[in-house]
């Protein structure tokens, strides 16, 4: 047993893309997608700068949520001790070790800061009891250095985790994993108040005067189904490219359909719980939000919402065989990551174009800037890093999970 | 007047009875669960359909060496969440907008926000339900008394034995064959049980 214990259980040749591989050439595709939207949002953006920025928001929203989706994940397994994730952990690790990336992608929204919050125009707050009230939180400089100390208490988390299990790989240090569990109780903790508060800035702050006690839970909630789509489709991608196809089992599949499956539950249970209560209270400061988007044609997305984020995904999701299939699990994935954008879209847009669904060119460069940088910076981090934590101490126990 | 309250309570409502006959079958005891294990692929490939494993505790797996088929268990929970839910629905539907519409709050009669969560916790009430009775269904349960429970040697499966027992209407049943089969896949014990 011993014996066994000292020799890794997986080749390092085996967990790495190979030279010559096309994994290897991601980068460069992603970085020129980047590229491309970036000059798009140049050209389309200066003749509509508002447009821009929202766009921008929603798309750097997107991406934001789907790290620290991945950072979550990471910490609940080491807090929670998990054996069967282990061989997914790295897909969560590369993808959180984005947030520094992510910290300067958040620089549009500081510079768009006038166009996008109201409460940030003097004059609007002079004639305004309510953002006078508010002001001593929701004022320029206090927005910047929370929005700092955000991305600063991110970075640290995702730079320790990270680096932490990239060591473990040379060293093969069982203590690295005793360390880093110790901390991810407090790091969750971290997560959630920090979580809350950004999504209460970034978003919530959008109508300043609305308010909802929940609201941080339902970003959180959309940030974990959004990774886990991500996560899911991205081990389908492995395993379709010849990589990992022996390490990343069925049995693993199913389980990440079935957190697919519990957080689309969770989902809807916090999204129509926020709704609920703001429905049956019936306090006008509270509906405003929920009546900008039951007008209209934002009250067609609400209910393709309901539909597409909660029905058709449960139903679809519930089969066991469903989730074991390569293919099948993909569908649910992308599908559950376009749902996880459009429910974005719906709570950021509707406080730039009141009147109705409104897409624009701008939308779409935004997500190709922002997502070809999130994307070339993962697929470049994939390329110098082993697939897997390849000497975890619990990695025999993932690659022989099975579902019971 | 012959009286027994063993047969009474066979014939209560509800209790589930085997078939009939002067044997119930074998049972085989195996002292670990790796024997008991590779025992029940053996009885598996043998084409045996009427029989069982029983251990103190789960081993994981089993199911597969025994060759069970996926239980029907899952299907029973759907139809029957979905069934309280409309159920639920239904009956908010009929009281609210249809019996005694009454404003209430201000809001309309049919105000199917304010139905969601009756309408939620009734689904997972029958769903519960249905998981519950459904399983006992399929164990045949409630049975007041199981032949199994005659045999000394079985005392032993909550505490450290193994054992398949193989019941007679199996068609493949053959009361001494099948005993030295289960002996011959590393039994220690093989027991002839009684109806």
């Amino acid at each position: 047993m011993s014996a066994a214990h000292d020799r890794p259980a997986l080749t390092p040749e085996q967990v790495a893309i190979p030279p010559g591989h096309s994994w290897n050439r991601i980068p460069v595709f992603a970085g020129g997608a980047a590229v491309l939207g970036i000059v798009g949002c140049a050209i389309l953006g200066l003749g509509n700068p508002k447009q821009f920025f929202f766009s921008w928001l929603v798309a750097f929203l997107f991406f934001l949520s789907l790290t620290l989706g991945a950072l979550f994940f990471v910490l609940i397994q080491y807090a929670a001790q998990g054996g069967w994730g282990i061989v997914l952990r790295r897909i969560g690790e590369t993808v959180f070790a984005t947030i520094p990336v992510m910290a300067l992608l958040f620089l549009p929204v500081a510079l768009g800061l006038h166009d996008l919050y109201e409460w940030s125009h003097h004059e609007a707050v002079e004639h305004d009891a309510l953002l006078q009230w508010k002001s001593p939180y929701l004022n320029t400089t206090f927005f910047m250095i929370r929005a700092l100390l955000f991305f600063g208490i991110w970075s640290f988390l995702a730079l320790v985790y990270y680096r932490g299990s990239r060591g473990q790989d040379t060293t093969g240090d069982p203590a690295v994993s005793a360390r880093l569990r110790k901390f991810a109780g407090p790091g969750i903790i971290v997560m959630a108040l920090t979580q809350t508060f950004a999504s209460i800035d970034w978003i919530m702050s959008l109508t300043p005067h609305w308010y909802s006690t929940m609201f941080g839970v339902y970003f959180f909630a959309g940030s974990f189904i959004g990774f886990i789509a991500l996560l899911s489709l991205f081990a389908v991608a492995l395993r379709g490219a010849g990589l990992l196809e022996s390490v990343i089992s069925p049995e693993h599949l199913q389980d990440i359909g079935k957190l697919l499956f519990a957080f689309t539950v969770f989902w809807s249970y916090i999204a129509f719980s926020q709704f609920f209560l703001i429905w049956y209270a019936n306090l006008p400061e509270e509906t405003i939000w929920y009546k900008a988007r039951m007008e209209g044609s934002w009250l067609s997305v609400s209910l393709f919402l309901m539909a597409g984020h909660f029905a058709a995904p449960f139903f679809y999701l519930m089969g066991r065989a469903v989730k074991r299939r390569n293919a099948t699990l993909a569908v649910g994935g992308a599908w559950l990551l376009a749902m996880h954008y459009v429910d974005l879209y719906w709570q950021v847009m509707p406080t730039l174009h009141p009147a109705g669904v409104s897409p624009s060119l701008l939308d779409f460069a935004a997500l190709l800037a922002v997502g070809g940088c999130f994307v070339a910076a993962v697929s470049w981090l994939m390329r110098k890093q082993a697939l897997v934590p390849i000497r975890d101490p619990r990695l025999s126990e993932s690659l022989a999970f099975e579902n019971v | 007047m012959a009286f027994s309250l063993g047969s009474l309570v066979a014939k209560a409502p509800f209790a589930n009875q085997l078939p009939q006959g002067p044997y119930y079958g074998v049972v085989a005891e195996f002292t670990t669960a790796a024997e008991l294990y590779h025992a029940c692929e053996k009885v598996r490939d043998a084409g045996f359909t009427k029989w069982d494993a029983h251990t103190p505790f789960p081993v994981h797996g089993l199911e597969k060496a025994m060759g069970l088929p996926r239980s029907p268990l899952p299907w029973i929970v759907l139809v029957m969440g979905l069934t309280g839910a409309a159920a639920g629905f239904g009956l908010q539907w009929w009281v609210h907008a249809s019996a005694y519409p009454l404003v209430i709050s201000g809001k309309p009669f049919f105000a199917w926000p304010a139905m969601i969560p009756i309408t939620f916790e009734v689904g997972v009430l029958f769903a519960a339900f249905g998981a519950v009775f459904g399983m006992f269904a399929l164990n045949r349960l409630p049975m007041h008394h199981h032949p199994l429970f005659q045999s000394k040697l079985f005392e032993r499966v909550t505490d450290d034995r193994f054992f398949i027992s193989i019941e007679s209407w199996d068609p493949r049943f053959d009361s001494s064959a099948t005993a030295q089969m289960l002996k011959s896949l590393g039994a220690a014990n093989v027991e002839l049980v009684e109806s």
